[in-house]
């Protein structure tokens, strides 16, 4: 396969994950607000600054309000991360590879990026906003449903799940800090009553992961061991440990993929070794920064490997 | 009340390509005619819905691109089809062959002993001057003496009801896949006048563009690796880039992802490491090839390609440097060229050309704006042109003042009496719509050309313009065989 149709495969997924996990960010935030006592302010900049978006925000806007940090995150095209941009990237990147992706794609893609046009003022006042994300989770759902039923397990194929895994790593340790950052604003909140259980839960409930949380922790709803499932559990998809293991059989399917593997096995133990002593605070919010560091790294290794445009120094395939 | 082909108005002096007088169908056209008499005006419409959701479902598109904004626009059909008989068909096409045969014999000679200059045939200044003459390309061998792979052609039939050659279009033409695409949409609106009538298939091109593509490999091999060179989706005919990749199984690519290696050879970048490359249908003008030799800013080509193609380590299709029998000026002695390399009469006439480097043609030319078409040589895309009979004064006045400066850049002809075809308007009433044909015509070792073509027709009233970007549609080209009629 063309480099640079492997690389527009594999941000197409990316891009897709990425819509999804912004619009269940949202929904955290937004679930937040009903539990938390009347008196709590809860700061919605934190989701800028989570998704480092900190610099691109105050290029648009000077108040970091609710209704700011909303329409940054979904609607706005300078924001390349946003909901909007996002889609726009994947039409481009489906555009030109509908030959090795089930052509279908395009049109639930088209019917997407319609639907959040439309219906974008849905999405920043808060009264249907939750139909407004729930719509958008639910149509990313039905294209990687397609995916899942339809493709054959080719290049084609790895790609994608290489992109949605990394997207997914990288999203799921935003969204603990996300939770860690709301739980140290509220920790000295004397209304915070609770202030703990009531922001994991949602975080759970947001990534379908309150039943096999149960299941798989056995206990009540908790820092420590909220976090350890997240990060490390082996069964639950978005865990950061069970995406970098579907990296890693994604990655032996592929030609030329030793240094990924061993980037990918680097990673996970370095993973491990944050569910070792888990302290809810300033510290664990720097390693899950350094944890994003590391994907980002890998992202970079996979681009050398596979999309480099400049390919002097690969040989000559066989 | 359905289609009433006795109140069918013809237009004086044009001919019409399925109607001979109102009622009255041409004997390829009859089947039709009759069927399309005996649907209501439901049916109809119906066929016609069916035709825009068919174009929208297969994603039949062509590119606007304003505003920096890619803006696709469904494909403008048509769903009466243009006949043509088999036994006309026969000969048009192999006129064309004809034509390309010597086009190319041309080419080779001008960038080998330039003969044909030396013996007086085509003036040197026609040469020297030629934007699309590459020095560049002197003493190449192209396999077979193969410059033009690629011809489109374009065809009309004047009030006389003869073929004409209006332009040879060596550079990229592109079409092809709308032809394709068109009897496609053909096939599910009307399927049931296949059964009845004779229409022989278009559907062997891509495959014949795959062998003779791969019959320019460099390496004897069973698979030579193929790909077609793209601008990119902003080209406005990169559906059909895709489409063409994809009939073939060739990769589309784009200048980035090619390279040219320390061996003068063309890699392209996969994901398991560099693949050389074979042959190269390239989409993309000579100007943009590779930045080494051509336009330096291009970001289009592949630097070093021009290297690696005079090396014979990779095939161009269509060579560099074809584009410079593409030239109205060149086209104007077409037919002495046949003559020269084939010593055979043109089969297939040239409109008439005032060539206004010459003192007398260019007096005559001067004189006569207002009944002429003054066409710039090298323009494509029917760019920068005077239509006489629709212009002002002020316009022919500017003309006249750009044919002085730059004589050899203009070429007139007569305004011709493009033919006609029923085109259907509102529910139920066909009308004459003038058209004009492209067919695609192969060449390597042996030559192609496609059954018919792409038929382009002037969805407006009286209009001559069928340019898709300029309100035209287009049309399935039926070549029909009315010796061997169905039961």
């Amino acid at each position: 396969m063309l480099s640079k149709v492997a690389e527009r495969v594999y941000w197409a997924a990316r891009y897709l994950e990425r819509i999804e996990s912004t619009a269940r960010l949202l929904t955290i935030y937004d679930q937040l607000l009903f539990d938390m006592p009347k008196q709590i302010n809860l700061g919605w900049y934190n989701l800028i600054v989570i998704n480092s978006l900190e610099e691109d925000f105050s290029e648009r806007y000077s108040v970091q309000d609710e209704r700011n940090v909303v329409k940054f995150l979904l609607g706005d095209a300078t924001n390349p991360g946003s909901v909007f941009s996002s889609l726009k990237a994947i039409r481009e990147n489906i555009r030109t590879t509908r030959d090795v992706i089930p052509g279908d794609t395009w049109e639930l893609v088209n019917e997407l990026s319609q639907y959040v046009q439309e219906n974008l003022t849905q999405g920043i006042n808060r009264s249907n906003r939750h139909e407004f994300l729930d719509y958008i989770i639910r149509s990313c759902q039905q294209i990687i449903g397609l995916w899942q039923v339809s493709m054959p397990r080719d290049v084609a194929w790895e790609m994608l799940q290489l992109g949605q895994n990394l997207e997914r790593a990288d999203m799921t340790t935003r969204n603990l800090d996300a939770a860690v950052a709301a739980i140290m604003q509220l920790q000295d909140d004397e209304f915070a009553v609770n202030s703990h259980q009531i922001i994991w839960g949602n975080v759970l409930r947001s990534v379908n992961a309150d039943q096999p949380y149960r299941r798989a922790m056995r206990q009540s709803v908790k820092d420590k061991p909220v976090i350890k499932f997240l990060v490390s559990d082996t069964q639950f998809p978005r865990s950061i440990a069970f995406c970098l293991q579907e990296m890693k059989d994604a990655a032996k399917a592929l030609p030329r993929s030793e240094k990924i593997i061993a980037d990918v096995e680097a990673l996970n133990k370095s993973v491990l070794a944050v569910t070792k002593n888990i302290e809810v605070g300033q510290a664990f919010r720097d390693e899950l920064n350094e944890l994003q560091i590391a994907v980002q790294h890998l992202h970079f290794q996979i681009s050398t490997t596979w999309f480099l445009t400049d390919h002097k120094q690969f040989a000559v395939a066989q | 009340m359905a289609i009433d082909w006795k109140k069918y108005e013809l237009s004086e002096g044009f001919y019409d390509e399925l109607i001979s007088s109102p009622g009255n169908a041409r004997t390829p056209a009859r089947q039709l005619a009759n069927y399309l008499g005996g649907l209501s005006d439901d049916e109809i419409q119906s066929r016609n819905i069916a035709a825009e959701s068919t174009i929208k479902d297969m994603g039949v598109s062509f590119t606007v691109y304003s505003e920096g904004e890619n803006i696709d626009r469904a494909w403008p059909f048509d769903i009466i089809p243009r006949i043509i008989s088999s036994a006309q068909w026969e000969k048009t096409s192999a006129g064309l062959r004809q034509r390309l045969k010597a086009l190319n014999m041309f080419i080779d000679d001008l960038y080998h002993e330039q003969n044909v200059i030396k013996d007086g045939i085509v003036p040197e200044f026609v040469l020297k001057q030629s934007p699309n003459y590459r020095p560049e390309c002197v003493g190449v061998n192209p396999r077979f003496g193969v410059w033009a792979h690629i011809c489109g052609t374009d065809i009309v039939r004047d009030g006389d009801g003869q073929f004409y050659v209006l332009e040879d279009n060596l550079r990229v033409p592109s079409g092809v896949s709308y032809m394709l695409e068109n009897r496609s949409i053909m096939k599910r609106v009307l399927p049931e006048i296949f059964e009845k009538v004779s229409i022989a298939p278009v559907g062997d091109y891509p495959e014949a563009l795959f062998n003779m593509l791969a019959s320019l490999s460099p390496r004897e091999s069973d698979s030579p690796v193929i790909v077609v060179l793209t601008p990119g989706i902003y080209n406005s005919a990169y559906f059909e880039h895709a489409f063409l990749a994809q009939r073939m199984g060739a990769e589309l690519v784009e200048g980035s992802d090619l390279l040219v290696g320390d061996d003068e050879c063309v890699y392209m970048k996969t994901i398991a490491g560099l693949e050389r490359v074979d042959v190269i249908y390239r989409r993309i003008d000579d100007m943009f090839l590779d930045p080494e030799v051509f336009n330096p800013e291009s970001q289009l080509g592949v630097p070093g390609l021009m290297r690696a193609w005079r090396k014979g380590n990779v095939a161009l299709a269509n060579a560099p440097g074809a584009g410079v029998a593409d030239d109205k000026v060149v086209y104007a002695y077409v037919p002495a060229i046949i003559r020269y390399y084939l010593n055979e009469e043109p089969l297939i006439p040239n409109v008439e050309t005032f060539l206004c480097y010459d003192d007398e043609q260019r007096e005559y030319v001067l004189n006569n704006l207002d009944k002429l078409v003054v066409k710039p040589a090298n323009e494509s895309g029917g760019y920068g042109m005077l239509v006489g009979p629709h212009s002002t004064k002020k316009e022919r006045e500017a003309f006249a003042e750009l044919i002085k400066a730059d004589p050899r850049n203009y070429i007139a002809q007569p305004t011709l009496a493009l033919s006609t075809a029923p085109t259907l308007v509102g529910r139920n009433k066909a009308e004459p719509r003038h058209l004009d044909l492209r067919p695609f015509i192969l060449q390597a070792k042996d030559s192609y050309v496609t059954t018919g073509g792409l038929t382009r027709v002037a969805m407006k009233k009286g209009s001559l313009v069928v340019n898709s970007s300029q309100g035209g549609g287009s049309k399935d080209t039926w070549i029909v065989d009315t010796t061997a009629g169905k039961s």
